[in-house]
């Protein structure tokens, strides 16, 4: 159905600042494709350039160089016809400070051909109770949800979410989760930034790890967690086994050590198979493996593997 | 509970229901504003009518008080709405996101423009009415409005004053932080009012100033609904120049350095 990516960009530099101090590039020759019908989740710390790439996307900067086509049109030349396929959440604002919640999201739905019905997404996002507060009055969370709401109320091909869940509580996350996953099951196409990999994880079909202007790395976060050295397997036995007989049924490259008297340490691509192994061969030896534990890197560990940093700092 | 169904149904709204949806929700967002209706209903109001009634200013020209005051507090009315209000109003959009989210919406921005003007004048004409009907139970007699000439004056000298006052209140709005935005232009409205020929004439100024005084846009959209409203003239051309001239500089002064965000 789709012939072309979403959103295609090759090379995109953008720098910020004038000829005379540091124009030091936000983004840095960043390549991302994103698919159509799918959750994409950007990952990387504050300052990686996330927003910069979302906004060059959404038609509000102009690429100092590369290329940036989204639903095959050209963000800032042909913005005019973009706008109306697209949803867009900003990190924060965006609502008249004296405008009350239902009333704006009433409002917005106006500007769109065939919006959703706004009563129901009121109800979906818990907004009913503070449907009479103005903006200005809402808590962090509402204001949040608001702003999720008037992104899709429009019924877009294409959702810019950027950091749609900082400051919600862990249940307005989930209930933010759901929508775009619902977003998702109707065929809507999610961009999300995020510095949580926890929300990467859950969330996203494909993930791209932005760090200093570039992406790192991209893939399914399977994909981006599976091997390297942090997949582990532990489980406390008698101390002193011979490890040299599982070592042989491991496959190559696996290690095997006992980390603390009891405590034994199965470094491999943590699989089914790996497990049906280590349990085997416990069974085999008479061992109940107690606290048996498959350790699977996350992308945290990831991130903290590509760059030496932490995701958070 | 139901299921919403998200599936695409992407689609801009007929842009005349956007330019009205947006007048509308503009107006609504500027009524609803305390601060905004001190500065556009009470303050010309309780002016008109304090000054009218005591004798604190000497006025200018023929008839009573309310004759000189009233077409001056019709140009107060517009600059409070057109200047003030509007770039007070932008710059807090601008700062808070606003005018950079509906960026991303399917509102042209020369449709957000046109409802920005078209809620101003909505506005206008609340204040209009209001000032006229209070001017006229003080015993205002308006000269000028029996030939159409004179009434298409009037809404000439009302329309580019407007376009004058929203120039320079955009251009404001969208150069400058919101809290200067907000300070300076409340600073030029009371300046412009105590020096504008709002309520004290001109003539009361020494000469030399009163030239420099008779080019500010307040002073010429006072000065020519006076010349119809209070002495009946002719076209007053001179004011008509100088408000176009103001109006073209601000819009075009506007339209280069606004930024968005």
């Amino acid at each position: 159905m789709h012939s072309e990516p979403a959103v295609q960009i090759a090379g995109l530099v953008k720098r910020y600042g004038t000829a005379f101090n540091n124009r030091v590039p936000a983004v840095d020759g960043l390549d991302l494709t994103v698919a159509h019908g799918a959750i994409t989740a950007v990952l990387g710390p504050n300052g990686a350039g996330k927003t910069t790439t979302i906004e060059t996307c959404e038609g509000y900067r102009r690429p100092d160089a590369g290329t940036v086509r989204v639903l095959g049109l050209d963000p800032v030349t042909q913005n005019a016809e973009l706008r109306p396929r697209i949803g867009v959440m900003l990190q924060s604002g965006g609502v008249y400070a004296g405008a009350r919640a239902v009333e704006m999201l009433r409002h917005t739905a106006k500007l769109h051909a065939h919006p959703l019905d706004v009563d129901a997404l009121v109800e979906r996002l818990g907004l009913g109770s503070c449907g009479r507060t103005t903006y200005r009055r809402l808590s962090g969370g509402q204001q949040q949800r608001l702003a999720l709401a008037m992104a899709v109320v429009g019924r877009p091909e294409l959702v810019f979410l950027d950091e749609p869940t900082a400051g919600l509580d862990p249940q307005a996350r989930r209930a933010t989760w759901e929508l775009v996953r619902d977003l998702r099951r109707d065929g809507v196409t999610v961009i999300v930034t995020t510095h949580h990999m926890d929300e990467a994880e859950q969330l996203a079909d494909h993930v791209a790890i932005v760090d200093r202007g570039k992406v790192i790395a991209t893939g399914t976060p399977e994909e981006l967690c599976r091997g390297g050295a942090e997949d582990a397997l532990r489980f406390d036995g008698p101390p002193g086994l011979d490890l040299g007989p599982l070592l042989k049924e491991l496959p190559e490259g696996a290690t095997a050590t006992e980390t603390a008297t009891g405590s034994y340490r199965v470094e491999a691509t943590v699989d089914p198979q790996l497990l049906a192994t280590v349990t085997g061969w416990c069974a085999a030896s008479g061992i109940l493996p107690e606290r048996l534990a498959v350790q699977r890197r996350s992308l945290e560990d990831v991130f903290l593997d590509l760059t030496g940093r932490d995701l958070r700092s | 509970m139901t299921t919403t169904d998200y599936s695409p149904k992407p689609g801009a709204a007929p842009v005349g229901r956007m330019l009205l949806a947006q007048t509308a929700f503009e107006t609504r967002m500027l009524l609803r504003n305390g601060e905004q209706l001190l500065l556009t209903v009470v303050i010309p109001t309780v002016l008109l009518v304090l000054f009218s009634a005591v004798d604190i200013v000497a006025v200018d020209g023929p008839g009573k008080r309310v004759d000189f005051l009233a077409p001056g507090l019709l140009a107060l009315a517009v600059m409070s709405t057109a200047f003030t209000g509007q770039a007070i109003a932008t710059g807090f959009e601008r700062r808070y996101g606003v005018l950079k989210r509906l960026g991303a919406s399917p509102l042209p921005r020369w449709a957000l423009l046109t409802a920005k003007t078209g809620c101003v004048l909505v506005t206008e004409a609340l204040q209009v009415a209001l000032l006229t009907v209070i001017a006229l139970a003080l015993g205002w007699s308006p000269q000028g409005l029996a030939t159409p000439l004179g009434a298409l004056t009037v809404a000439a000298l009302l329309v580019l004053g407007t376009a004058a006052f929203s120039g320079l209140g955009l251009l404001m709005a969208g150069t400058l932080k919101a809290e200067a935005t907000l300070a300076a232009a409340n600073l030029v409205f009371i300046l412009l009012l105590l020096a504008g020929g709002v309520i004290v004439p001109l003539s009361k100024f020494p000469s030399a100033v009163q030239s420099a005084l008779e080019l500010l846009p307040i002073a010429a959209l006072s000065d020519g609904l006076r010349s119809v409203l209070q002495t009946g003239a002719g076209v007053p051309w001179s004011d008509l120049g100088i408000l176009g001239g103001w109006a073209v500089l601000g819009l075009a002064a506007a339209a280069r350095f606004f930024r968005w965000e």
